[in-house]
């Protein structure tokens, strides 16, 4: 079970970092990131100033294991990281990155759609978007 | 005894994360049935899992003592 879920944001310094464990790796010739951050969407004259995100992650580890597997499968990848944050993110702060490597470009452009889509259909996550006036909505994806 | 775990928009309007029932004879149907007379839940797109795989919501599987029922709201990932 690779660690996927993170308490709090996803910091530029954790993606710096995950670039750079890349490095070593001389088969890869291109990598993609997907980077998902958190608006502050307006909805009814009330600001979003953060989501709260929740998960069934006894449910989740088992489909993003099967994801990954079909992903390898598919695409001619080197490397695959899935990584979302649980806990409450601020607008602004990136909560989701998906980061895949393989030799060329082609592959990773497709297997980075694949990657973001299939997580936002078929994970268990529950947003609960927090409005500034303290309010909340629960998030649906569309 | 199986437990029922809620989640989301839906652990909000139980009140409670997770709960115990008493499943001889019940089916998912029935489960479903009962948790909706209690709380209401029609004014939510609910998913069930059943042992963390998705079932049908009118499914006829019968429940068993340890199983692991859970209800979803929408999923919000990404």
């Amino acid at each position: 079970m690779k660690k996927v879920f993170i308490n709090g944001p996803i910091t530029p310094a954790f993606i710096a970092n995950s670039i750079e464990k890349h490095q070593s790796k001389h088969s890869i010739g291109a990598h993609n990131i997907f980077l998902g951050q958190v608006r502050a969407d307006v909805i009814k004259d009330k600001t979003v100033a953060g989501i709260d995100f929740t998960c069934y992650e006894d449910m989740a580890h088992p489909i993003l294991d099967d994801i990954r597997e079909k992903a390898f499968k598919t695409f001619n990848l080197t490397c695959m990281h899935i990584y979302h944050s649980l806990g409450e993110i601020k607008a602004g702060e990136v909560c989701f990155f998906v980061f895949v490597s393989a030799k060329h470009s082609k592959e990773v452009y497709a297997a980075t759609e694949y990657l973001v889509n299939i997580v936002k259909k078929k994970v268990p996550i529950f947003g609960k978007e927090i409005f500034e006036d303290e309010s909340h909505q629960w998030k649906v994806n569309k | 005894m199986a437990v029922i775990k809620y989640f989301g928009a839906i652990a909000e309007v139980t009140n409670c994360n997770e709960e115990q029932i008493e499943v001889s004879d019940l089916k998912v149907s029935d489960c479903l049935e009962l948790l909706n007379e209690k709380y209401n839940l029609n004014t939510i797109d609910v998913s069930v899992a059943l042992n963390q795989n998705l079932v049908d919501r009118e499914s006829t599987i019968k429940l068993s003592d340890n199983d692991e029922i859970a209800l979803l709201p929408p999923f919000a990932g990404g």
